[in-house]
């Protein structure tokens, strides 16, 4: 692996996924299809064929079973990486997630670790049927006891991966799979940031971006239209949804005194009403505008073809810039 | 046969009174009837595992022999007396308020000293929540196990000591971290075992059948206790199964046996035997331990508005301490004085129970926050202090007001 490399997001998980299970033969890769097939994103492509089935585990077609099973091998020592073959598939999940997985640490009064890490390739933006576009983050970043990262670029997905399997908490590991094939530099060198870092990819002074995720990018190029017409746009990438790291967002907002957050999932009880309470509370005196938000609706994610329209894009996100420059 | 797989067994088994056993043992029982009365019906109850009859009276089955020295005997029958004044105490603290909630297992120690005295030091436990008698046998401190009763915590010991995990509330949870655990043993080439409990409404779950799938196909060294009570809160097994619990094994590729689970020995020898093909390879294997729940289903049910007396009667009938008792007196193994001093040393448990719940603390407030995370939570962190600034406060306050 070359420093300064440019890979695929989906190529930087897989080149983790092998760092981490030749830094420490605990680490196991567990999943419906990881093996042979690779994954149906190929995430897992070839690490059965170079570790073998006993570390890479070609599951029976139950998430609660692959969760649960996974609870109990971490249980005995090891480091789980599950993956959950689709967001909206995690459901079946959710019950080990969120009752056994969140909970086991703490009621064993920190006797036991359960450092499972579940791999999720999530959001939309890739023309699928229902269930396979689901942006689920608000309903584990609501449970204590886990933690919740998304990457948007491919260092990150490189180290926030290797990070996950390190610690050990239980992680949720959002992919945003309509970005596995962009390419980004890989830096495999440089000390990473700590795992729950927001980081300001872009500075600016009149307004900030709070985003994670696919909403990166799509905030990256509302900065870039935003500055031809002469708004200076800082946009946050958070990488962080549990914990979120609100320092690095207030002070930018504390700068720009202006906070847009997007996401995909839907507004109403979402993780930008989090982000614009507590921002709202931290930043009072600073604020020019009300924090806004920009995300999807509340509805069940529509037919692909409608996506398009449910799905926070460039338009949506710079009127909603324009209107917290309008107070 | 009632159980498929156990050939190596039969070398160990008493030739001299097989073919009695061997009469009792074999019929078939049609797989399509619904159980609806007060206990097995004739032909399930032919389908029992039994070494000891509600008389009292020891009996030999083809496929399960044991053969206990006198002091194991005992130790059984004391396991038993004690667990049971142990569930008794606790139950009289739910009721005195000392204690929040109760799962009695009383009409259960059987099931579970019979299959907790079957397991080596090694072996792992995962039980739900009613396991007291299990816990007893893995030497964990009987007092331990209040502190959730109490509210004083989610559970009060470390599971990794006596091999014995947290108790599991959701139902049937616990059976897939059993089976993710047994493959883990299996991975590190370990010869130990693992066993997983559950209750016949635990059978309907999705957890269970996705655990039943996994140490199949994986065929990881679990053994699956299932203690079909025969109530899940007020609803009979039958609102859960239409075949006899230990059959739907056939159908995930492993054995199943259904033994008398108020019978201490017959527990103990199936579960011996299940334990062992699970450490030599051969996977896993479901045991329904067919008994009954004598009591309320936790202290805040009232059986009496589901279940006939008549059939609480009937089980009374077949208590399994009175029939070791019976066995251990008729065979000359206990003494009015031996008795009598297990009675003395269940009124010390007793005693000694009492006072340890009563003098547990509450916890600290700050405990709200312990070990939520292994490695911190920066939000956790922030509550944590404001809250501890907010208590403060009160304390500030205390003290100006007693300056005053």
């Amino acid at each position: 692996m070359a420093v300064h490399e440019k890979i695929t997001i989906a190529k930087a998980i897989n080149a983790s996924l092998r760092a981490s299970m030749e830094a420490d033969p605990k680490v196991l890769v567990m999943g419906e299809d990881v093996g042979k097939l690779g994954g149906v994103f190929r995430v897992t492509d070839g690490l059965q064929k170079d570790f073998g089935d006993e570390r890479v585990i070609d599951t029976p077609l139950a998430e609660s079973g692959i969760v649960g099973t996974a609870i109990g091998l971490a249980l005995r020592g090891y480091r789980p990486v599950v993956e959950i073959q689709f967001d909206g598939f995690v459901f079946p999940a959710y019950d080990q997630i969120v009752t056994q997985l969140a909970k086991m640490h703490a009621r064993a009064l920190g006797k036991v670790k359960v450092p499972v890490v579940i791999r999720i390739p999530y959001a939309g933006g890739i023309g699928a049927v229902e269930h396979h576009s689901e942006s689920p983050e608000a309903l584990f970043a609501h449970v204590a006891g886990l933690k919740i990262v998304s990457p948007s670029n491919s260092s990150d997905a490189y180290w926030m991966l290797q990070q996950a399997i390190a610690g050990d908490d239980p992680v949720i590991y959002f992919e945003p799979k309509r970005r596995y094939h962009d390419k980004s530099r890989l830096d495999t060198e440089s000390i990473p940031d700590p795992l729950h870092k927001a980081r300001i990819t872009r500075p600016g002074s009149d307004l900030t971006l709070a985003a994670y995720g696919p909403m990166v990018k799509v905030c990256e190029d509302v900065a870039k239209v935003a500055a031809e017409e002469g708004k200076s746009v800082e946009v946050v990438d958070l990488r962080s949804i549990s914990p979120i790291d609100f320092d690095t967002v207030q002070s930018s907002v504390e700068k720009t005194g202006r906070l847009v957050v997007v996401h995909e999932a839907p507004v109403f009880f979402g993780s930008g009403a989090e982000i614009a309470a507590r921002i709202t509370e931290r930043c009072f005196y600073h604020l020019e505008a009300p924090v806004l938000r920009v995300g999807g609706f509340h509805a069940p994610y529509p037919p692909s073809r409608l996506e398009d329209e449910y799905l926070p894009g460039l338009d949506r996100v710079l009127d909603a810039v324009d209107r917290a420059l309008a107070y | 046969m009632t159980v498929e797989g156990t050939a190596e067994r039969k070398t160990a088994r008493d030739g001299s009174k097989r073919t009695t056993a061997k009469k009792a043992t074999t019929k078939k029982a049609s797989p399509s009837r619904a159980r609806n009365s007060a206990g097995p019906d004739q032909a399930e109850q032919d389908e029992l595992v039994q070494l000891l009859t509600p008389e009292g009276i020891r009996v030999e089955h083809p496929d399960y022999a044991i053969d206990l020295t006198a002091e194991e005997l005992r130790g059984l029958y004391r396991d038993m007396v004690l667990t049971r004044r142990f569930d008794a105490e606790a139950t009289t603290l739910q009721r005195q308020g000392e204690l929040g909630l109760w799962a009695s297992l009383l009409g259960q120690e059987a099931a579970q000293i019979g299959s907790g005295r079957a397991l080596r030091d090694d072996d792992y436990v995962f039980p739900t929540y009613r396991e007291h008698g299990v816990a007893w046998c893995r030497g964990v401190d009987p007092t331990n196990l209040l502190g959730m009763f109490r509210g004083v915590n989610h559970g009060g010991w470390d599971p990794n000591s006596n091999n014995f995990h947290l108790y599991t509330i959701v139902i049937g949870s616990q059976t897939l971290h059993a089976t993710g655990y047994a493959m883990g043993v299996q991975k590190d080439g370990a010869d130990s075992a693992v066993i997983a409990y559950f209750g016949d409404g635990a059978s309907s779950q999705g957890d269970v059948a996705e655990s039943f799938t996994f140490s199949a196909v994986y065929n990881a060294p679990v053994v699956f206790f299932c203690q079909n009570n025969q109530w899940a809160i007020s609803e009979r097994t039958e609102k859960q199964t239409r075949v006899p619990l230990y059959q739907r094994a056939r159908g995930f590729g492993f054995p199943g046996v259904r033994v008398d689970g108020n019978d201490v020995l017959a527990c103990l020898a199936v579960t011996k035997a299940a334990l062992e093909r699970a450490r030599t390879g051969q996977g896993p294997m479901l045991i329904e331990a067919f008994t009954y729940r004598m009591g309320a289903h936790t202290t805040s049910d009232d059986p009496t508005r589901y279940r006939p007396d008549e059939e609480t009667l009937a089980w009374e009938a077949k208590d399994p301490i009175l029939r070791l008792r019976k066995y251990l007196e008729a065979s000359g193994l206990v003494d009015d004085a031996y008795l009598a001093a297990i009675e003395e040393e269940s009124d010390v448990l007793g005693k000694r129970v009492r006072d340890v719940v009563r003098a547990m603390p509450d916890p600290d407030h700050l405990a709200i926050f312990e070990n939520v995370y292994a490695d911190g939570h920066a939000l956790v962190d922030e509550e944590r202090a404001q809250f501890a600034a907010y208590q403060a406060s009160f304390a500030d306050a205390d003290a100006a007001a007693e300056g005053n």
